[in-house]
C-alpha cells in the first residue's frame, strides 16, 4: 500500500504543480490578487505531497519491501540502516525524486519567506518554479517511476552497488542537488522579471541570497564528492575532469559569476541584462548536467540512441526550458533600462573581468565535455577529451583571474585607482614573490611553474586579507581598536575576504598534492617494512573481519616516524557476497594538513600483498579551502543588507568606519 | 544496452583493485617515470574517462605493459603515442591531437575569451557614447542630492 500511497501523492503533487504553474501567472497578467495568492499555499502543499511520496519510498527501503522493483534492485535486507536510507537516492529513479523534492522545498521556502516580495513578482516566480516541477514530476511518472511493483516479490534484494555503500552517499548527492536545484530560484526570478518586463536593484537584492545559498551547497557538494572519490577509489585522485564532475562544475562556475554580477546590479544598477542571462545560464547548465548524468548519453551515444525514452524526455525538457527562456530573453532584454555608468578601472570593471574569465572557463569545460559527443554524433569519429586537455586549457584561463582577484574588493565603485590599489597590494605581492624565491631555492631548481603557483596561492590569500587589515587598521592601531573595528565591518566584506582566502587555500592544496605527492608501490610479506618520506610502515599481518553485509580482509600496519610508533593503518579489501564484488577500503592517516594514504591490491599465492602507499602533502587544504569559501558565503548570506526588509542597522556606521 | 554498461561497471570493480601493479614496473627509474607520464595521457578504452594509469581494467594493464615494452625497445614518447594511435585510433588519446576536427575544441575557449573581451569593449564604448559626457557628474551634486548625502552621513543609514 505504501508504494501506491507514494505514487498517488506524486500524482497529486503534479496536479498541484499544474495549478501553481498556471493560475498565479494568469493572476499576475490580469492583476487579480486572489489568483496570484494561490501561488503560496499551493507551493507549500506541493512540497508536502512530494515529501509524502519521498517518505513513502524511504519507508519501502527501510522495510526492505522487495515487491517494489526499485527497492529490489538497489537494496538488501542486511544493509545497514544508513545505506537503506541513502540508497533511496543511490539510483536513477530515487535521485530524480530527490531532485523534485528539493525543487519543491525551494518553492515552499520562497512562499514562506517571500512575504515582502511584490505580489506580481512572487506569483510569477512561483509559477515558473512550478512549471519546472511539472516537467520533472511528469518525467518521473512517465519514464522513471520508483513505485512500480514486481508480480512475484523476491525474497532478497540485489543490494546497492558496493562503491555507493559509504557515508559519502548520504551527504554528497543531497548537498549537490540542493546546489543544482537551488539555482532554479535565480532562474525563476529571472524569468519572472522578463515576463514582467521590470527589473531593478531590488530584484538583485532578492536574488542574491538564493544564489548564494545554492552556491554554498554546490561548493560543499562538489568538495564532498571530491573527497569521497579521493578516499574511495584507491589511488588518491580527487578530480578527474569526468563529465559527471564537469556537470556539477559548470553550474558552479556560472553561479560564481552570477554572484559577482548580481553584486554590481545590486549596488550600481548596472549589468542587468547580463545578470539575467547568467541566471538563466546557471540553471540551464544544471539542467544540462542532469541530462548528461541521467540520460546515459555519457556511457555512449549509442546507449542513448538504443534506450532513448528517458534521454529524449529530458532533452525535451532542456529544449523547452533553455530554448524558451533564451527566446524570452531575446525578446525582452532590449526593453530593460540600463543603469549606472562606470569607468573601465573600477570595482564594476573588475567584476566584469571576473565574469569574462569565469564564463570563459565555464565554456572551456562545456566544450571539452560535449565536444566528443557532438563529434561522434556528427561525423562518427571517436575522440577522447580527458584530464590532460582540461589541465592544459583551464589553468591558463584561471591564472589571470587569480592575479586579479585581490584587486576587485580594493577598487572603488564607479572609478577606481589601479595604481593606488597596486600600491596597497605591494605587501601581498611581496609575500608572493618571496614565496616563489623560497620555494624555488628549496626545490633546487626544477620547473619554475611550481614555485610560481605556490607564490600565486599565497598572494591570493594575503590579498584577500589586505582589505580587512586596512579597514581595521591592524598593525597600526592597538589590537583592541582593530578588533572593535573588525566587528563593525559589514559581514559581506568578511564574506568576500573568506571566500577569496579559501580560494588561495584550495590552490595551495592542489599544487601541493599534484606536485609533491610521493608514491610507493610494492609487494609486501608480513614482517616487511615500507618507507615513505620519514614514515616507516611495518606490515604486521592480515586478519578477517565480518561486517553486516560484507567481509573485510584487513591488513594491519604499524606506522613509525623516526622510530616512534605514531599509529596504525588498516586498509582492507571489502567483498560483498550479495553482488560478488569487492572494493578497496583505503586507510588514511592525517599529519597536519597532509595525509598518508594506503590501499591494498589482491593477495598473491605466496602470501605477499600488493600495497600502494602515498604521501600527499597539503592535500587536506583542497577541501579545507572549499570549507573556508563556504564560511565566506555564509557570512555574506548573514549580512543584514541581504536580509530583505531587515531593520535599519542600530549602530551608526560613521562611528565604525576607519579613520583614514 | 543498460546491461552492457552494468558489465563494464562490474568488471571494473571486480578486477584487481589496482592500477599500476608492482610486477609491471620497469627497473630503470627514468624509463618508469616516462611510462607513468605517458600512461596518464592514454585512455583505457573500455572505461569511462579513465587513463590507463588510473584504471584497474585488464585492458589498461595490457596497454601499460605495451607502453613499457615500446619504451624498452627504445621508442621515443612520440613514437609510443604514434604506435598506439595507429593501433587503436585517436580515441586512445586523452588530449586530442590538433587537427581540423579538433580545431574548435582547442581554439574554442581562447576564441570565446577574445570575443567576450571585444564584446565588452564595444558595448562599453557604445554605452558611454550614449551617455552625455558629463564630467560634472563627479564634481557637483544637485541641492537635493547634497541634502540627501548629509542626511545619510548624519543618520548612518546605508
Amino acid at each position: 500500500m505504501i508504494a501506491e500511497f507514494g505514487h498517488y501523492a506524486l500524482v497529486l503533487a503534479l496536479a498541484l504543480a499544474l495549478v501553481q504553474a498556471s493560475v498565479p501567472m494568469i493572476g499576475a497578467r490580469k492583476n487579480d490578487s486572489v489568483l496570484m495568492a494561490v501561488a503560496g499555499p499551493t507551493a507549500i502543499a506541493q512540497f508536502c505531497f512530494v515529501a509524502i511520496a519521498f517518505a513513502a519510498l524511504m519507508t519501502c527501503y527501510v522495510r526492505s519491501d522487495f515487491s517494489v522493483v526499485n527497492v529490489f534492485e538497489n537494496s538488501h535486507s542486511a544493509k545497514p540502516l544508513m545505506y537503506k536510507l541513502s540508497g533511496v537516492w543511490g539510483n536513477h529513479e530515487g535521485s530524480m525524486l530527490l531532485w523534485v523534492l528539493i525543487l519543491s522545498v525551494f518553492g515552499a521556502l520562497v512562499a514562506l519567506f517571500g512575504a515582502n516580495l511584490p505580489a506580481r513578482l512572487k506569483a510569477n516566480v512561483l509559477a515558473v518554479q512550478s512549471s519546472i516541477a511539472v516537467a520533472f514530476i511528469l518525467f518521473i511518472l512517465v519514464t522513471s517511476n520508483p513505485f512500480l511493483r514486481i508480480a512475484d516479490a523476491p525474497l532478497e534484494g540485489r543490494d546497492l552497488n558496493p562503491i555507493l555503500q559509504d557515508p559519502g552517499l548520504a551527504i554528497h548527492p543531497p548537498l549537490l542537488y540542493v546546489g543544482y536545484v537551488g539555482l532554479s530560484i535565480s532562474f525563476s526570478f529571472a524569468i519572472a522579471a522578463l515576463i514582467d518586463g521590470r527589473i531593478d536593484a531590488a530584484w538583485a537584492r532578492w536574488v542574491r541570497p538564493w544564489t548564494l545559498l545554492a552556491w554554498i551547497f554546490l561548493t560543499l557538494g562538489i568538495a564532498m564528492g571530491s573527497y569521497w572519490a579521493y578516499y574511495t577509489l584507491g589511488w588518491g585522485g580527487w578530480w578527474f575532469w569526468d563529465p559527471v564532475e564537469n556537470a556539477s562544475f559548470m553550474p558552479w562556475l556560472a553561479a560564481t559569476a552570477l554572484l559577482h554580477s548580481a553584486l554590481v546590479m545590486e549596488k550600481r544598477d548596472a549589468l542587468k541584462v547580463w545578470t539575467i542571462l547568467l541566471a538563466i545560464l546557471a540553471f540551464s547548465l544544471s539542467l544540462i548536467g542532469t541530462f548528461l548524468v541521467r540520460s546515459g548519453v555519457l556511457t555512449s551515444v549509442h546507449a542513448f540512441a538504443n534506450d532513448p525514452a528517458r534521454g529524449v524526455f529530458i532533452l525535451a525538457i532542456l529544449v523547452l526550458f533553455i530554448g524558451g527562456s533564451l527566446t524570452l530573453f531575446a525578446l525582452r532584454a532590449p526593453l530593460l533600462k540600463q543603469g549606472g555608468l562606470f569607468a573601465p578601472v573600477s570595482r564594476e570593471g573588475a567584476l566584469v573581468l571576473n565574469n569574462l574569465f569565469l564564463v570563459s572557463a565555464c565554456a572551456t569545460v562545456f566544450i571539452g565535455t560535449l565536444y566528443p559527443l557532438a563529434l561522434e554524433a556528427l561525423t562518427g569519429e571517436k575522440i577522447s577529451v580527458g584530464a590532460p586537455f582540461f589541465n592544459a586549457t583551464f589553468a591558463p584561463l584561471f591564472v589571470p583571474l587569480l592575479i586579479a582577484v585581490p584587486f576587485g574588493p580594493l577598487l572603488a565603485w564607479k572609478r577606481g585607482d589601479l595604481l593606488g590599489v597596486a600600491q596597497r597590494l605591494v605587501g601581498a605581492a611581496g609575500i608572493g614573490v618571496i614565496t616563489v624565491a623560497v620555494v624555488f631555492a628549496m626545490e633546487g631548481g626544477g620547473p619554475i611553474l611550481v614555485p610560481f603557483a605556490i607564490g600565486l596561492a599565497l598572494y591570493v590569500m594575503a590579498g584577500a586579507l589586505t582589505e580587512i587589515v586596512e579597514r581595521t587598521g591592524l598593525l597600526k592601531v592597538p589590537l583592541a581598536t582593530a578588533f572593535a573595528r573588525a566587528r563593525g565591518l559589514p559581514r559581506s566584506a568578511w564574506g568576500a575576504a573568506f571566500a577569496h582566502f579559501g580560494l588561495g587555500i584550495t590552490l595551495l592544496g592542489i599544487i601541493g598534492e599534484t606536485q609533491w605527492s610521493l608514491e610507493r608501490i610494492a609487494e609486501l610479506k608480513p614482517g616487511q617494512t615500507i618507507s615513505i618520506r620519514r614514515y616507516d610502515l611495518h606490515f604486521d599481518g592480515v586478519r578477517n573481519r565480518q561486517g553486516p553485509n560484507y567481509r573485510d580482509l584487513a591488513a594491519h600496519f604499524t606506522v613509525r616516524r623516526h622510530g616512534d610508533v605514531i599509529g596504525v593503518m588498516e586498509p582492507a579489501k571489502r567483498s560483498f557476497p550479495s553482488r560478488g564484488t569487492a572494493i578497496t577500503e583505503t586507510a588514511l592517516m592525517t599529519r597536519g594538513v597532509s595525509q598518508l594514504y594506503l590501499s591494498l591490491g589482491d593477495p598473491n599465492p605466496d602470501g605477499s600483498l600488493a600495497v600502494r602507499l602515498y604521501y600527499k602533502p597539503l592535500v587536506l587544504l583542497i577541501w579545507l579551502g572549499a570549507v573556508v569559501m563556504v564560511v565566506g558565503g555564509g557570512l555574506s548570506l548573514s549580512d543584514r543588507r541581504l536580509r530583505v526588509g531587515a531593520p535599519r542597522p542600530a549602530r551608526s556606521k560613521a562611528a565604525l568606519s576607519p579613520a583614514e | 544496452m543498460r546491461w552492457l554498461f552494468l558489465i563494464v561497471l562490474l568488471t571494473s570493480i571486480t578486477a584487481p583493485a589496482f592500477a599500476v601493479e608492482p610486477d609491471e614496473m620497469l627497473s630503470d627509474p627514468a624509463l618508469e617515470v616516462r611510462a607513468r607520464a605517458l600512461s596518464k595521457e592514454l585512455r583505457c578504452m573500455v572505461c569511462q574517462n579513465q587513463s590507463i594509469d588510473d584504471s584497474e581494467a585488464p585492458l589498461a594493464r595490457d596497454l601499460r605493459i605495451l607502453v613499457r615494452e615500446r619504451l624498452q625497445v627504445g621508442d621515443s614518447d612520440r613514437q609510443v603515442i604514434d604506435f598506439l594511435v595507429a593501433r587503436y585510433g585517436e580515441f586512445v588519446l586523452l588530449r586530442p591531437r590538433f587537427s581540423w576536427h579538433t580545431a574548435l575544441l582547442w581554439f574554442g575557449p581562447a576564441t570565446l575569451l577574445i570575443a567576450g573581451a571585444c564584446g565588452v569593449f564595444v558595448l562599453a564604448r557604445r554605452y558611454r557614447a550614449n551617455f552625455p559626457r558629463t564630467n560634472g557628474e563627479q564634481e557637483g551634486l544637485t541641492a537635493a542630492e547634497a541634502a540627501r548625502v548629509s542626511e545619510i552621513l548624519r543618520g548612518g543609514e546605508r
